[in-house]
């Protein structure tokens, strides 16, 4: 027994087992979230299910399972959809019930802009009270034209009324300031000019409108017909449906187009319904942009910390304290760092910063509310422990020799910190910045409370000046996450979703990283010796 | 015995009576030598005799470390380098210094000779280049790197690194240049290629290098100062020191006969 524990084969056996659980572990994470987050495109056949009592059903199948507290019953959950017909996406059936069950071959899906899915088969396109035959070439040319449509309607509202908006927004709050003065000649003239330019746009604003109600009536003049899965026909608008399919026609090449299609989608547009349809692309651009806000802020800040605790401070028990409390902050709950941020950054400075700035404004908050500003400072404040422990590290690992070559070519203390040693550093400290990106990019407790939102209506980057705006609300993957998976009305239609997010969020941070790690390298490459 | 003092030409460099304390330890007991301008002066003896210690006092190297004491003296150009009236950096580019192990900076070439002379505050590319070019071909390396000043300087032989450390300091136009043992980590080709540079170089700076190679000293340096536990043994013409030496010590270190 003692010979086998001297060999020291235990030890192995002990460190690898441990080593296995935690492998294990996060591959089972992984492997969950890849398989729920990649299926969800898949097309899945539509069946057709007649019940004992004479029901049909007709939808997806989502899933098998044995009834709780009954012996050798399953039952089936069937994604039924037609939400705006049924009240609710899912039924449950139980397997005992079924009479028959098959995949009738022209059964379709219609995707469409609210409601969900709807699952029935083309009957035809209506003409007043009659129903014309449709086939379904012509359904896709009708489908390209209120495509067509529906992007002429989004310019305008989004691009032209939104700009209307901005202006008009604008204008009225320049007026508001002109009136902090007192009037004198000039700033009547002056006020005169705005109320002008804003009686223009209002007059522009009403065009668009008038040009927008027509568009709308002519969208909503074509309809289909559609048979339900119970014999009765539902009216559709062309307008509302995004694409049609029919998946138990469908080969794998087709099945496959379109799933690439609709991830593309899925990454590049935006939320409907509530957030559990569309896309996510609003939330992968506000974590991108907050991370990278939040690098900006925690590098110069941690290392400059670092630099003075490091290389200026003396080794006493002051510097000590500090050092261990800044390795401490590290554990402090960060939905504590949210509440200081909500209260320092939010209340306190961005208060002031429109008690300042933005006057006009008032009682309207421009800073003094939530923003990716102020929750990337607070998640900086967060991770600022990690790349002042890793900038330390660092600092004390680059050469004494190098020091040295510096001060005796006459550098300064600070000359030398400046030119040789922070740029030996620099892996090190970007080291402590991949860890912090990593940590940011997981939090959403703190985000919560300083300026995440379910729904952003623009972006915090767009064409307006100052083309960048930190004071803007925006989405996190991380909060989608939360929002769809727990605050969302339609729950288990959502679950899909919160998947694909995670999944979408996994792969963005590994981007980040990844994207840090190569600079990094690069940087190790030059700076390390590689003669001699 | 109170010792002679050895006289030397033209003397830059006067040390009188150095003492100096690393914390309560004595490292240096009462050094007292001159220095002669233009000339190589190389200091030998055993580790720990204390002769990298006094070359550091030299250019002030050990202010960098804590718990060090220095009395005593140390003029160059008749002005005491301890006064507070002196500007430390001022002085380091007077007194240049190569180390021990290469410690080229993590830049290129080109950037590691001009170093110096950019803290001093020119930025005209022309007259930087001119200062490269003029350095390099001083510490022979001209024509080894002239069509790669761009590359990593981290990237030549450890020879080559230690002749860019030797242009490094020369860019400075330094009046004296402080060699450490400059040669302990290259193999004899690099040695000699460094050698015959230090000989060239002597006819523009004053050089004082300390060694561990007996030969060395031998063969380059005009004066030869041997020290032993802190104390300057001999210092005298190298010729003389090699061939006839006055202490007892000094032949035993340098027959080879020590300890």
């Amino acid at each position: 027994m003692r010979e086998i524990f001297k060999k020291g084969n235990p030890y192995i056996w002990l460190t690898a087992s441990a080593l296995t659980v935690c492998l294990l572990m996060i591959c089972g994470v992984i492997v969950l979230i890849m398989m729920n987050g990649f299926g969800i495109f898949w097309p899945r056949k539509i069946v057709k299910i007649t019940l004992h009592n004479g029901t049909v059903a007709l939808g997806e199948i989502v899933k098998k399972e044995p009834i709780p507290y009954q012996k050798d019953s399953y039952r089936t959950k069937i994604k039924i959809g037609n939400r705006d017909v049924y009240g609710s996406d899912f039924t449950w059936i139980a397997n005992a019930d079924i009479v028959s069950l098959h995949f009738p071959i022209d059964a379709v899906v219609f995707e469409r802009r609210e409601w969900g899915n709807l699952y029935g088969f083309l009957k035809g396109f209506r003409q007043g009270e009659t129903i014309k035959p449709l086939q379904h070439d012509t359904l896709m040319i009708l489908l390209a034209e209120s495509r067509g449509l529906y992007k002429k309607i989004r310019y305008i509202e989004k691009k032209e009324i939104g700009n209307i908006n901005y202006l008009m927004e604008k204008y009225r709050l320049e007026l508001k300031r002109l009136m902090m003065f007192p009037p004198t000649e000039k700033i009547r003239k002056k006020t005169v000019a705005l109320n002008a330019k804003i009686d223009g746009l209002e007059k522009v604003y009403q065009e668009r409108e008038i040009l927008l109600n027509n568009l709308y009536k002519e969208a909503k003049e074509k309809e289909i017909v559609v048979l339900l899965a119970d014999g009765q026909d539902k009216i559709v608008p062309i307008f509302q449906i995004i694409r049609v399919y029919a998946p138990n026609k469908m080969g794998f090449f087709s099945k496959l187009v379109f799933y690439l299609t609709k991830f593309w989608e899925f990454i590049w547009s935006e939320p409907r319904e509530a957030n559990t349809e569309g896309g996510i692309f609003p939330a992968i651009f506000g974590t991108v942009m907050m991370v990278i806000i939040m690098s900006i802020a925690v590098v110069p800040l941690g290392v400059l910390t670092a630099v003075y605790l490091k290389e200026y401070a003396s080794d006493n028990m002051i510097a000590r304290i500090v050092r261990i409390s800044v390795s401490n902050l590290a554990g402090v709950p960060s939905i504590v760092f949210g509440i200081f941020g909500l209260g320092f950054f939010i209340y306190f400075v961005g208060g002031n910063v429109d008690k300042f700035f933005f006057p006009e404004a008032l009682p309207a908050p421009t800073f003094g509310t939530g923003g990716i500003l102020w929750a990337s400072l607070t998640l900086a404040l967060l991770t600022v422990p990690v790349v002042v422990v890793a900038t330390e590290e660092a600092l004390s690992s680059v050469p004494i020799s190098l020091r040295e070559g510096s001060y005796a070519l006459g550098a300064t203390k600070i000359e030398t910190l400046w030119r040789v040693v922070i740029p030996q550093a620099t892996p090190g400290i970007l080291t402590g910045m991949i860890l912090s990106m990593a940590r940011a990019s997981g939090e959403v407790a703190p985000l919560m409370i300083t300026g995440v939102v379910k729904l952003a209506p623009s972006l915090p980057i767009d064409s307006h000046f100052p083309y960048i705006h930190l004071e803007r609300k925006f989405m996190h993957l991380g909060f989608h996450i939360y929002d769809v998976g727990f605050q969302s009305p339609n729950v288990e239609a959502a679950i899909p979703m919160v998947y694909t997010t995670t999944l979408v969020l996994l792969i963005t941070v590994l981007t980040l990283n990844l994207a840090a790690i190569v600079v990094r390298n690069k940087l190790k490459k030059w700076y390390s010796t590689r003669a001699i | 015995m109170e010792k002679v003092r050895t006289t030397v030409p033209e003397p830059i460099v006067n040390i009188i009576d150095l003492f100096l304390y690393y914390g309560k330890v004595e490292a240096l007991k009462k050094i007292a030598l001159d220095i002669s301008r233009k000339n190589i002066t190389s200091f030998i003896g055993p580790s720990g005799c204390g002769k990298s210690t006094l070359i550091r006092c030299l250019n002030r190297m050990n202010d960098l470390i804590e718990n060090v004491t220095i009395e005593g003296c140390i003029r160059i150009d008749d002005q005491d380098i301890y006064s507070p009236a002196v500007d430390v950096t001022e002085l380091r580019r007077r007194v240049g210094m190569v180390f021990q192990k290469p410690n080229p900076f993590p830049k290129t070439i080109y950037e590691n000779v001009i170093y110096g002379p950019r803290l001093m505050g020119i930025r005209k590319k022309g007259i930087l280049d001119e200062i490269c070019e003029k350095a390099l071909k001083k510490a022979a390396l001209w024509d080894d790197v002239k069509d790669r000043l761009h590359a990593n300087a981290l990237d030549l032989s450890g020879g080559q690194q230690q002749r860019i450390c030797i242009a490094r300091a020369i860019a400075m136009e330094p009046e004296i240049i402080l060699l450490d043992e400059p040669c302990s980590a290259l193999d004899p080709i690099a040695t000699a290629k460094i050698e015959d540079m230090l000989c060239d170089l002597k006819k523009d700076y004053t050089v004082i290098i300390v060694t561990h190679n007996m030969q060395q000293a031998a063969r380059i340096s005009d004066y030869t100062g041997f020290f032993m536990m802190g104390e300057l043994v001999e210092y005298s013409v190298t010729s003389e020191i090699f061939t006839n030496p006055r202490e007892k010590q000094t032949e035993d270190y340098i027959t080879g006969r020590f300890g």
